[in-house]
């Protein structure tokens, strides 16, 4: 190798523009969250194990009231069985959607409360990486963790009422025949999708735009105003379409699977994918959850530590 | 091509002008101090460089418009903004795998070599670290970046004179190499003088000084005479001059080391010294205004 050849990749290597794809960007400042944040996997793995625990004590009763449910029809036999699934997957959700609110409430105020907002600046991480980054936690990561979590527990509350039922002598024919966890899972997927992802959008794109936006309060800043318009509107017009468009985004209206349970209870219910995509609060939904997370992105660059 | 280059750098809070037109050419290479009383524009100027805060006027920093383009520019460029910005909640491991995540110009296996130097563990959360060694991981993750522009507003602040020292010496000994660009501010004068290259004063979002070193050197003298001289010494025009246990030091500019010697005791002054001569009086309109050479 001559001297040139050694000489060309020195040069090269000190003027290439070094850029790291933005997945990699994405991916580390996801994990970095989840660092910084440890409650988005612990409180939900908390609440299967709090569950499961109450689950277990309330297993001894388990065959006295198979032996009970085994009298009743088909329909309502079936509900007494997938009633405490259906809790399980309601808990996890819940305990999601808690820790969704306050994860984004303190997501980017939180760095510029300790100031640290400026050792994340000093590096080559754009303001949209990381507000999108900090969005996939209760719009990606979030989800997932429940999904992955809820059958976990739901697998575990099969085979524990299973070993329970079979050591007691008792067939788990009809138990296993009445429960599908397939579609309960399905049901719980489809659900999570259309009322937790898209459905809350806008209000996870809210709550990022307050924290990026609000110098001390963000929670009171988040949830006064969609009150007070609310209240306004009541008292000026005796309406409360405001209320109704909120309440109706939060539940995901008919379009909608209400809870994962209820699909295999309900034979009329179907997936209606088709008629969720078309229907016009979807898309506005989703227009305004993207117009709240641009203006977070912008919010980001300006503001400086409190 | 110039590391920093800024033409009329503007920029007001409300009613407070916080820079006020300022012309500023940094070269490569070169280890400026900016020197300022308290809301003197400093950080208002370093945060312009950094991208952190929008301003009016022409600004280009290693050939980026830093408002619109931080993230690239932070490819190249590094800043220390004070000692308590490292996230209390990270672990020493983590801030290491999360700058080799994100990082292009970052060298693990160095910035662990500068650890491995200090008591710092890697298991250690930053809120389990003491003050200075908060500073020495960040210092060990910025010197293992190899930027070409490394910014430090008040790196020093609120620590003891050793890790102070040892600061200094590790980004002289261990990081500045000739090619890189150091701006640093601190009220820490004195420790910085024999680093700098190249001093400016801020004053009221102006720049009102702007020397390098060598100039420096040999522009300014400072003698102390005796009573029965100082009438002598004030004939030769002093720039300054103060009272020292009954004698006086007069401060000048241009004016012959032999001619100063036959008056008393003769020393470079040092930048605190000037500063207060150049901005003590002042407020307004010091006659020395940036008659100091540009680089």
């Amino acid at each position: 190798m001559n001297t040139q050849s050694n000489a060309v990749p020195v040069e090269a290597q000190k003027i290439a523009p070094a850029n790291l794809p933005e997945t990699r960007l994405l991916y580390w400042s996801v994990r970095r969250e989840l660092w910084e944040n440890r409650s988005i996997y612990l409180a939900p793995l908390a609440a299967s194990a709090v569950f499961l625990f109450g689950f277990l004590i309330g297993a001894f009763r388990l065959p006295s009231k198979m032996r009970a449910a085994l009298a009743l029809a088909p329909e309502a036999q079936r509900h007494a069985i997938v009633m405490p699934y259906d809790f399980a997957a309601g808990l996890m959700m819940a305990t999601a959607m808690i820790v969704g609110v306050f994860y984004c409430l303190d997501a980017l105020h939180g760095e510029r409360r300790d100031r640290s907002i400026l050792f994340w600046k000093s590096l080559p991480v754009s303001d949209v990486t990381t507000v999108l980054s900090k969005a996939s936690i209760p719009l990606v990561i979030l989800p997932l963790l429940t999904i992955v979590i809820t059958v976990a527990t739901q697998f575990i509350m099969l085979l524990l009422s299973s070993a329970i039922l079979m050591g007691n002598g008792m067939s788990v024919a009809t138990y296993w025949t009445q429960l599908s966890l397939f579609q309960i899972s399905l049901g719980l997927i489809y659900h999570l999708v259309t009322v937790h992802v898209l459905g809350h959008a806008p209000f996870y794109g809210w709550m990022l735009l307050v924290s990026a936006w609000a110098r001390r309060a963000a929670f009171l800043w988040a949830f006064l105003p969609l009150l007070a318009i609310s209240v306004v509107e009541k008292i000026a017009f005796n309406s409360s379409y405001f209320a109704a468009m909120l309440g109706h985004q939060l539940s995901g209206g008919e379009e909608a699977v209400p809870m994962p349970g209820r699909m295999p209870i309900e034979p009329g219910m179907q997936f209606t994918p088709g008629h969720f995509l078309i229907s016009p609060n979807l898309w506005i939904g989703l227009a305004v959850t993207a117009a709240f997370l641009f203006a977070a992105m912008r919010l980001r660059r300006n503001r400086e530590p409190i | 091509m110039a590391c920093i280059e800024a033409r009329g750098l503007h920029k007001t809070f409300g009613a407070t002008v916080a820079l006020d037109g300022i012309d500023l050419r940094v070269e490569e290479g070169r280890i400026l101090g900016l020197i300022g009383p308290n809301g003197a524009g400093k950080t208002t100027a370093l945060n312009a460089i950094l991208g952190l805060t929008p301003y009016q006027g022409e600004l280009r920093v290693l050939g980026r418009d830093p408002w619109t383009e931080r993230d690239q520019l932070m490819r190249d460029a590094c800043f220390i903004s004070d000692v308590a910005v490292l996230p209390r909640w990270i672990k020493v491991s983590q801030a290491l795998d999360y700058v080799a995540g994100i990082h292009p110009r970052f060298d693990r296996a160095k910035a662990e070599g500068f650890l491995a130097k200090t008591t710092i563990s890697s298991a250690s959360k930053v809120r389990q670290l003491s003050k200075g060694m908060v500073v020495q991981l960040h210092l060990a993750l910025v010197m293992a970046i190899d930027a070409r522009l490394l910014v430090l507003d008040e790196p020093t602040l609120g620590l003891d004179i050793l890790y102070r020292k040892q600061f200094y010496d590790s980004l002289l000994n261990d990081y500045y190499d000739r090619s890189r660009t150091i701006v640093v501010t601190t009220h820490q004068v004195e420790e910085i003088q024999n680093v700098l290259t190249d001093v400016m004063f801020i004053n009221r979002g102006r720049i009102v000084f702007n020397c390098s070193m060598e100039d420096f050197e040999s522009r300014y003298l400072e003698v102390t005479v005796n009573p029965e001289q100082v009438a002598a010494a004030r004939a030769l025009k002093p720039m300054h001059e103060r009272p020292a246990l009954g004698r006086s030091v007069l401060l000048f500019d241009s004016v012959g080391r032999q001619q100063l010697a036959a008056l008393g005791d003769v020393r470079t002054p040092s930048i605190a010294d000037l500063f207060v001569a150049v901005l003590g009086d002042t407020s307004g309109n010091p006659a020395h205004e940036t008659r100091g050479g540009v680089q």
